[in-house]
């Protein structure tokens, strides 16, 4: 038993032109057993910031918190949104803070910098080293298949609608090959002017 | 030093004051005096560093240090004080880079910092520190330059033009006259070292000043021929 698979699920997030996408699949399950199909595992940490958070279902939800917290102490502080990069390095910080205990998440930011619009995705490990990329980045139990179709159905400048597909055709298919993801599926796409977020029809199985 | 005693040594008078910390500024007002001013384009601090006796090696020590690369301070008031202040900012500083992976901002710098000497206002067993600190950053960010002044109480201000330490009220009437909204990092110098010269006594020269500049380049302080280039201009 893996602990990075007892619940299950999966993030991808990628680049488009003046734009990013995020999606996640909404499984909630026990080993074998699905619990819900309501669980999704991004959350919003700012009007153009999100973050995925998959692997563990406790510490899914208790990074979330944690990470809100640090996020919203620095807003009030510096009076200033928190662009995309510097939350990736609160987010490695709150990971390795617990280097030798660490939480069972394998993160993914994806943001609008709050001044210049500029799109920025990256993931981080469990220990909270960074990877920033300019194309794709994915995160979760079914993350060989998500590789494979991202690398595939990934193009560069693509906009808000063709990214949307993009993005969706590459978590569905890659959840539908791994039994412990799956079960719904949710996508995010922010733009400069406005998020978009859909609910994908998926094999509920 | 503060484990034995868990009172504070700061207390208020009848009238309301805290009078340690009244001293304090009694003896930053005592201080030799330091000036900083905000240009268009980047921002100046200055203070005079006289010798008692020419023995002194005059350019192993400095009053205006960089605490980051965008960020520097100078004071007046109490030298040993503020070498405690200088690591602590400069701690302060290296400690938000570690969490964020990004230069502190002036303005959080500096609550930090103003947060520290109001810590020792209040500790068991300590004194308020016995210097008024001037902090000229540039934000990158955002662009454009900041002065802040911080208090032995723990208060700051942001400042436009200020003075410090000795005859700093004739200092800030002078800076209020020449002051104007525009004016730029030349004129800014030029204006500072005028502003010093007002309480000095005897000859000013690059070896008893010292200037530091805060631009989009960066934080430094300006070599002793540079400075000689602009007394020079003063005549």
């Amino acid at each position: 038993m893996s602990i990075m698979s007892y619940n299950g699920g999966d993030v991808i997030a990628m680049m488009g032109k003046n734009c990013v996408a995020i999606a996640c699949d909404r499984r909630f399950g026990i080993q074998a057993q699905t619990v819900s199909t309501d669980f999704d595992k991004i959350f919003e940490m700012g009007p153009k910031l999100f973050v995925g958070l998959p692997g563990l279902a406790t510490d899914t939800q208790t990074v979330a918190q944690r990470l809100k917290f640090r996020l919203n102490l620095y807003t009030l502080r510096e009076n200033r949104a928190m662009k995309p990069k510097t939350f990736m390095s609160v987010v490695s910080n709150l990971l390795y803070e617990k280097r030798f205990g660490p939480y069972f998440i394998e993160p993914v930011v994806a943001g609008l910098d709050p001044k210049t619009n500029e799109p920025f995705i990256c993931s981080l490990d469990l220990i909270g080293c960074p990877m920033v990329t300019d194309d794709f980045v994915v995160s979760g139990t079914a993350s060989e298949q998500m590789y494979g179709m991202c690398e595939s159905l990934w193009q560069p400048d693509l906009g808000p609608d063709d990214l949307f597909e993009t993005i969706s055709q590459a978590l569905m298919n890659a959840v539908d090959r791994d039994a412990v993801s799956g079960w719904g599926a949710k996508g995010y796409v922010i733009e400069a002017d406005k998020v978009t977020i859909k609910t994908l029809k998926a094999r509920m199985d | 030093m503060s484990e034995r005693y868990s009172f504070s040594l700061t207390t208020f008078s009848p009238s309301g004051k805290l009078v340690q910390i009244e001293y304090a500024l009694a003896a930053v007002a005592a201080g030799a005096p330091s000036v900083g001013i905000k240009a268009t384009n980047g921002v100046v601090i200055a203070t005079e560093k006289k010798q008692k006796s020419v023995l002194y090696d005059e350019h192993s020590i400095h009053k205006v240090e960089p605490i980051t690369k965008h960020i520097g301070m100078v004071y007046s008031g109490m030298g040993p004080d503020n070498r405690v202040l200088m690591r602590r900012a400069r701690k302060l500083a290296q400690q938000y880079y570690l969490t964020y992976q990004e230069e502190i901002p002036t303005p959080q710098l500096v609550q930090r910092i103003a947060n520290v000497m109001q810590e020792y206002t209040q500790s068991g067993g300590v004194r308020p520190f016995g210097v008024s600190l001037l902090i000229a950053g540039w934000d990158m960010d955002e662009d454009r330059p900041y002065l802040f002044q911080c208090d032995p109480s723990g208060a700051y201000f942001a400042w436009k033009a200020t003075a410090l330490g000795k005859n700093f009220v004739n200092g800030k009437t002078f800076l209020e006259k020449r002051y104007s909204e525009d004016i730029e990092l030349e004129d800014a110098v030029h204006t500072a070292i005028l502003t010093l010269k007002e309480s000095f006594e005897g000859q000013m020269t690059e070896d008893n000043i010292e200037v530091g500049i805060s631009n989009s380049s960066g934080f430094r302080r300006l070599t002793p021929a540079e400075v000689k280039d602009y007394l020079a201009s003063i005549g």
